[in-house]
C-alpha cells in the first residue's frame, strides 16, 4: 500500500467514531428506552412530570446565568485594563490570573470552602452565597482570556474619534467599546455558562450537598444506576449544549479554536 | 484624573489577584502547622511535609495522577497530531465531518460525555464480555484520552496552516519517501503546535475529576479496589471534612511546580520571540 498523508486521520477518525459519536447514540438509545430494552417514552414523562427534576433545571439555569453575569461584570473591566497601555503594560500579569488554573480544581475548590468556613460562610447554612463564590471564583479566569483577548484587538482610533465627536465616556462605551468587544463577551458567556449549569464539584462540595444542579442530577442517577433517566437527562444538557452554541456562533465564527489555543 | 483613574486600575487588577490566590496562599500558610482545620495555628512545624510523604493513600494517588497524565497525553499527542496532518490533506467534505466531530467533545459538558462513555463501556461489557465489568485502567484512559486529543488537533492545525506547501514538494522532488519528507519537513516546522498540544492534554488530564469518577475501575497502583487520582482522592476526602492536613504540604509543592513551568514558559516564549525578531531585523537589512 502506497503511503499518503490522509491515512494518518484513519486511527483519530475511528476513535472519534467508537469514542465520541457511538457513545452519544447509545445515550439517545438509552433515553427513550425503558429498563428491559424496549423503545419507551418514561424518562421523557417521569422527567416533565418530577417537579424536583425540574426544579433542578430551574435552579441550574438561574446559578448559570447568574454566574455568568457576575464574571461577566468581575471580568470585563479586569480584561479592559489589563488590556490597555496606559493601564498596564506587564503581560506577565495576565499569566497570574490564569496560572491558578493548573493547580488541581478539586483541591482548589476545597480550600475555597474551607477558608470560607473560616470566614464564617458556612456552606450549610448559606449554601447559595458560597456556592456562587466558589463559581465565581472558578470560572473567571475562563472569562478572563476571551475578554483580554478581544480587548487588545479594539481599535483605538474608532475609540478617539467618538469622544472627538463629543460623545460621553458613558456614550464612547456603549456606542463603540462595548459593541466591539461583543464576540469576547459571547465567547466568555458560553465557556461559563454551560460548565457551571452542568458542574458537580463545586455545588456538591461548597453547597454540602444542599443545592442540586443539573449535574449532580446526572451523576446521582448514575450512581443509582438508573441509566435511561440520567441518559434523558445528558440529552437535555446536550440540546442545551448545543442551544448555546448556535447563539455563540452568530456572534463568533471561530469561537472553538481560540477555547485551547488561548490556553499556552 | 487620569492618574486617579490609573490607580483605581491598580488598585481593581491586585486587589483581584489577591483573591484569586487567597484561598491557595492560606493552605500553604497553614502548611507549617499541624492543626486539623486552616485558621488554627498551632505552632510552626515541617511536620506535615513528612507526614505527606509518609501518607501511601496519597503518594497512590499522586502517582496513579502522572501516570496516567503522561500515558494519555502521549497518545493523544499522536493521535491528535496525526489526525490534524491526516485531514489537512483529506478531501473538503472529509475535513468537515472530522472537524465537526472533534469539537463535540470540545463544547461538550463533561458530564455528558462521562456518561455516555460509561453507558458505552457497560454495553460493551454486558453484550461483548458476558456482563463482566470491563471498568479498569484502560477505561480510564480513554476517557483521559478522548478529553484531551481534540484539543491537541486543534494546536496542531493552526500551525499546518502556516506550513510552506513548496517544502514538502521539494523533498519528495529530491528523492525523499513521503514518510521521510514528512518526519523531516512537516512535523519539525508544526511542532511549536504538537508541543502545546501535549501540554494541554497533561493539564487537562492533571485536572480531570468527572470522566475519572465514571470511566474508573480497578487496578492500577494500588493493585485492588477502585484507582483513585488526586482529585478523586480530595473529593472523597472534602465530602466529609476540611482538606487533609497533609495535602496543604502538597498544595505548596504542586504550586512551585506550576510556579516553575509557567516562568519556563514565559522565559522560552520571549527568547523564541527575540530570536524571531532578530531574524526579521537581518531579513530587512538584506533585502
Amino acid at each position: 500500500m502506497n503511503f499518503k498523508r490522509k491515512y494518518l486521520a484513519i486511527p483519530y477518525g475511528v476513535f472519534l467514531a467508537l469514542f465520541v459519536i457511538i457513545p452519544i447514540l447509545l445515550i439517545v438509545y438509552y433515553a427513550f428506552s425503558n429498563a428491559g430494552g424496549q423503545l419507551s417514552f418514561d424518562s421523557l414523562v417521569r422527567f416533565f412530570s418530577s417537579t424536583t427534576k425540574l426544579n433542578v433545571l430551574l435552579v441550574s439555569f438561574f446559578i448559570g446565568i447568574l454566574n455568568t453575569l457576575l464574571c461577566l461584570l468581575i471580568g470585563y473591566p479586569l480584561a479592559y485594563f489589563l488590556a490597555r497601555k496606559q493601564y498596564n503594560t506587564n503581560t506577565v500579569l495576565v499569566l497570574l490570573f490564569v496560572m491558578p488554573m493548573w493547580i488541581n480544581f478539586v483541591l482548589r475548590t476545597g480550600a475555597t470552602r474551607d477558608l470560607l468556613t473560616w470566614f464564617g460562610i458556612n456552606g450549610g447554612q448559606h449554601p447559595y452565597l458560597a456556592t456562587m463564590v466558589g463559581m465565581v471564583y472558578n470560572f473567571l479566569p475562563f472569562t478572563i482570556l476571551p475578554l483580554y483577548s478581544t480587548m487588545l484587538k479594539l481599535d483605538q482610533s474608532q475609540i478617539e474619534a467618538a469622544s472627538d465627536l463629543g460623545a460621553n465616556p458613558f456614550q464612547v462605551f456603549t456606542k463603540s467599546i462595548l459593541p466591539q468587544s461583543l464576540p469576547g463577551i459571547v465567547s466568555a458567556a458560553t465557556m461559563v455558562f454551560m460548565p457551571t449549569m452542568s458542574s458537580y464539584v463545586i455545588s456538591d462540595v461548597l453547597s454540602e450537598g444542599k443545592i442540586t444542579l443539573f449535574g449532580n442530577s446526572i451523576y446521582l442517577n448514575f450512581s443509582n444506576s438508573q441509566w435511561n433517566d440520567g441518559s434523558f437527562m445528558a440529552l437535555i444538557m446536550l440540546a442545551i449544549v448545543g442551544i448555546t452554541l448556535l447563539i455563540s456562533r452568530r456572534f463568533n465564527k471561530d469561537d472553538f479554536a481560540s477555547r485551547g489555543s488561548n490556553l499556552w | 484624573m487620569v492618574k486617579s483613574k490609573k490607580i483605581f486600575a491598580g488598585i481593581y487588577i491586585y486587589l483581584l489577584l489577591f483573591i484569586m490566590y487567597l484561598p491557595i496562599l492560606v493552605l500553604i500558610a497553614f502548611s507549617f502547622t499541624e492543626a486539623t482545620n486552616v485558621g488554627v495555628w498551632t505552632g510552626f512545624s515541617f511536620n506535615l511535609y513528612a507526614r505527606l510523604f509518609q501518607s501511601k493513600e496519597i503518594m497512590t494517588a499522586l502517582g496513579n495522577t502522572l501516570i496516567i497524565a503522561f500515558i494519555s497525553a502521549v497518545i493523544s499527542t499522536l493521535l491528535g497530531t496525526a489526525g490534524a496532518i491526516g485531514a489537512f490533506y483529506s478531501r473538503k467534505r472529509m475535513v468537515k465531518a472530522i472537524e465537526g466531530v472533534t469539537q463535540i467533545p470540545i463544547v461538550n459538558a463533561e458530564i455528558v460525555m462521562a456518561l455516555s462513555l460509561t453507558v458505552l463501556f457497560v454495553f460493551v461489557g454486558s453484550v461483548i464480555f458476558h456482563g463482566q465489568s470491563i471498568f479498569g485502567f484502560w477505561t480510564l484512559l480513554i476517557g483521559h484520552v478522548v478529553l484531551s486529543v481534540p484539543f491537541v488537533y486543534i494546536s496542531v492545525r493552526p500551525k499546518l496552516m502556516q506550513l510552506d506547501p513548496h517544502l514538502y514538494e521539494a523533498a519528495l522532488d529530491l528523492g525523499a519517501t513521503p514518510q521521510k519528507a514528512l518526519w523531516k519537513i512537516i512535523i519539525p516546522q508544526i511542532m511549536p503546535g504538537i508541543l502545546s498540544g501535549f501540554l494541554l492534554s497533561l493539564t487537562l488530564s492533571l485536572d480531570d475529576f468527572i470522566i475519572t469518577a465514571f470511566t474508573r475501575g480497578t487496578g492500577l497502583l494500588n493493585g485492588e479496589g477502585t484507582i483513585e487520582t488526586l482529585s478523586t482522592l480530595v473529593q472523597a476526602k472534602i465530602k466529609r471534612g476540611p482538606i487533609p492536613p497533609e495535602m496543604r504540604a502538597l498544595t505548596l509543592i504542586i504550586f512551585i511546580v506550576v510556579l516553575l513551568v509557567v516562568v519556563g514558559i514565559t522565559l522560552y516564549r520571549n527568547k523564541t520571540r527575540s530570536v524571531k525578531k532578530i531574524r526579521k531585523g537581518r531579513e530587512n537589512h538584506e533585502f
